[in-house]
């Protein structure tokens, strides 16, 4: 029998405001700590990257799909057009180029906006029904959550806590820590 | 890099917290209906209703019981298409190009005007399957494989040029929308699963307390609310690829929606019909789009700002930029009705030019000066700041510039039909009461829809109006004056974005 997989252990902090979390990732981190990830009510720029954290292809996989588009969209204009059923309508050349622009326009950004949600949906692991997994029920209202990782980080549990709360994490209740199976 | 100034005119007012504007936003989502709502949603079911009545009458019938007639073969029906269409531009434009410009203002009313949008072009989309007459063939519009040769569909034909638009702009908006509410259906979910954990069922309680507890307790919401949020969580990773994904969603989306007018205004404009025939129609029905969008997000805006109390959300300033962007829209439209008739006659061309006199001095003369007073000369009232600013004149100067956007729409269709080539052909078009019964279904239908969406849905976008709190509220505002007043010459600018800004 496959043996269970142990829980992760995190540990959370919690912020009032989006200049202390922002301060307390660039400070935590100079003190040694690896910060995992931050969740908050809006978007913090640059969070991400004063994280560590990669840079999104989002905008690769957009033009992809925007390229895809494209080309799905003049090979069926051709197909229908010209080869499968040739048709010759006020004397115009039936690949007409001025005339193909606005349907191949429309399918670059069908194609485009449809495959980049689908991308960004899959990335984060999103879609209808699934189950979140909230360290702090309030990061979607008024908090930020520090979360740090305690298996990538070699200080004590104690050392992280009070580094946190060097850098603004709220004391009541003090940061605390979370399994996540 | 982009700078935000600390002495702008707040967007939130009132003092909010971030938790405040949750609180404000989400109670009406968790509230019972008020009976305002009830009466208001109502009545929506009754156009809706009754409307429908028409509609099946026409369905059963034909297109037959509309009042057109040999010469004008194309009358309410796509007045009115074109009339949601235009409507359906204002959401897209405030979500799109004023993310591009960086408009913060845009954040109150973005998710109402976007919904707005979807529901403009739903309206519109019926009249496309009305005006086919054989709804159930609407298909054939579509390059599906047949068994008729094949017989594709015409790709040299702006018919054909609109189905894609039409279909590609409502699914890119609906796309668009729906990834702006995930964040804020996070937070409607979290709130409901909070009194979930907060409010326990456990054997030891008493019949009262379980009662209480009951009461409090909402799995239904909490399930259908996280079936929505499709399991949002809200970590940096995340919103860079969100960001990202508005960001280029809204770079996508401002050449589509100019794309989608420009091909509207083409099915006219590829015909030779006097009065259709110009190179200036993308233009100007664009700006006319985006002219009658604006109006129908500050009628709705209005009302929903009193009926919601969102009067801290919904400020003096969000209402003045609007009515400016009618103000200016209003008089390229204005600029353009002139500008057709000078072509008109210094073309030279006979039919062009009787076609532009018979519009205003023939017997439509009274809807083209309806179209003239309501489009170019009461926006105008705008440049006066005691105007711009009182929200009774918004409201009813709101309402007349989409009065006269319709009579826009039938003065370019009708006029230019009903006096064809022959003068035995020349007609007089004059709509049945079906023709009028289906435009009322159309607005029964986008009522229904929006009083739905302002009632389940958060009708201001939660995370964006965050995001203004920190740079432009009446707290970043008291923080500049109070430096200034400590002896600091100019105000620093603060960078939102450093070099290299990754978003």
């Amino acid at each position: 029998m496959a043996k269970s997989k142990e829980p992760k252990k995190y540990l959370v902090g919690i912020y009032d405001h989006e200049e202390k979390v922002v301060e307390a990732v660039k400070k935590v981190q100079k003190e040694g700590v690896k910060v995992e990830e931050v969740y908050s009510p809006h978007p913090i720029h640059h969070i991400d990257t004063y994280i560590g954290h990669p840079r999104t292809r989002i905008p690769i996989a957009a033009f992809m799909f925007g390229a895809t588009g494209t080309i799905l969209a003049i090979t069926m204009i051709t197909f229908m057009m010209k080869i499968d059923w040739p048709m010759i309508i006020g004397g115009k050349n039936p690949l007409y180029p001025p005339t193909m622009v606005p349907v191949t326009f429309e399918a670059t950004v069908l194609i485009c906006a449809l495959g980049m949600v689908a991308t960004f949906l899959i990335t984060n692991n999103m879609g209808p029904g699934k189950v979140e997994f909230m360290f702090d029920r309030r990061t979607t209202d008024d908090k930020y959550a520090l979360v740090v990782d305690l298996d990538k980080n070699t200080k004590s549990v104690e050392e992280i806590r009070q580094i946190l709360i060097k850098y603004g994490a709220e004391t009541t209740p003090p940061p605390r820590i979370v399994e996540k199976s | 890099m982009q700078v935000t100034s600390a002495i702008r005119e707040p967007l939130v007012t009132g003092g909010k917290t971030m938790h405040d504007i949750t609180e404000d936003i989400c109670k009406r989502v968790e509230e019972a209906p008020s009976k305002s709502w009830l009466m208001a949603f109502g009545v929506s079911v009754l156009l809706f209703v009754v409307g429908g009545l028409a509609l099946a009458h026409t369905w059963w019938y034909g297109i037959g019981v509309w009042g057109l007639n040999k010469t004008v073969g194309w009358a309410w029906d796509i007045t009115n298409f074109v009339w949601w269409v235009g409507i359906g531009h204002a959401g897209t434009l405030i979500s799109a190009i004023l993310l591009l410009f960086r408009q913060k203002w845009r954040t109150s009313i973005n998710r109402a005007a976007e919904a707005m949008t979807i529901f403009a072009v739903i309206c519109a989309g019926t009249f496309i399957l009305m005006h086919m007459g054989r709804t159930w063939l609407a298909h054939w519009a579509l390059p599906l494989p047949n068994t008729y040769g094949s017989l594709w569909v015409n790709f040299h034909s702006p018919l054909v040029w609109d189905v894609f638009a039409i279909s590609t702009y409502l699914t890119v908006s609906t796309v668009f929308w729906y990834v702006g509410l995930i964040p804020d259906l996070g937070t409607i979910r979290d709130r409901f699963v909070r009194t979930l954990e907060e409010n326990p069922l456990l054997p030891t309680d008493t019949p009262e307390e379980r009662k209480a507890k009951l009461k409090k307790r909402r799995p239904i919401a909490a399930f259908i609310y996280r079936l929505l949020s499709f399991g949002w969580e809200g970590g940096s990773k995340t919103w860079a690829r969100y960001e990202y994904v508005a960001l280029i969603l809204a770079g996508l989306s401002t050449p589509l929606v100019l794309s989608v007018h420009t091909i509207v205004s083409f099915d006219f404009a590829t015909s030779v019909i006097p009065g259709w025939h110009t190179t200036i129609f993308p233009p100007y029905f664009v700006a006319g789009a985006i002219f009658s969008g604006f109006a129908m997000v500050l009628t709705l805006m209005l009302v929903t700002r009193v009926v919601y109390k969102l009067e801290d959300y919904i400020t003096m300033e969000h209402i003045e930029l609007m009515n400016k962007i009618v103000m200016l829209t209003g008089s390229i439209v204005g600029v353009a009705y002139i500008t057709e008739f000078f072509i008109a006659w210094y073309s030279g061309v006979e039919a062009e030019s009787y076609a532009f006199i018979n519009r205003a001095f023939g017997p439509y003369w009274w809807a083209y000066w309806a179209m003239m007073s309501c489009n170019v000369i009461s926006p105008q009232l705008f440049w006066f700041k005691s105007i711009r600013t009182n929200l009774v004149w918004t409201f009813v100067l709101s309402i007349v510039v989409n009065v006269g956007m319709w009579f826009e729409r039938f003065v370019i269709i009708v006029t230019s039909l009903h006096r064809d080539y022959l003068p035995s052909s020349w007609t007089y078009f004059v709509p049945t009461i079906y023709d009028v019964g289906d435009y009322v279904f159309s607005f029964g239908l986008f009522f229904v829809c929006f009083f739905l969406f302002a009632k389940y849905l958060p009708v201001i976008n939660m995370a964006e109006v965050k995001t203004v709190l920190n740079s432009v509220s009446e707290e970043a505002r008291e923080k500049a004056f109070a430096k200034l007043k400590a002896g600091a010459e100019t105000l620093k600018a603060t960078p939102v974005y450093d070099k290299g800004n990754q978003v």
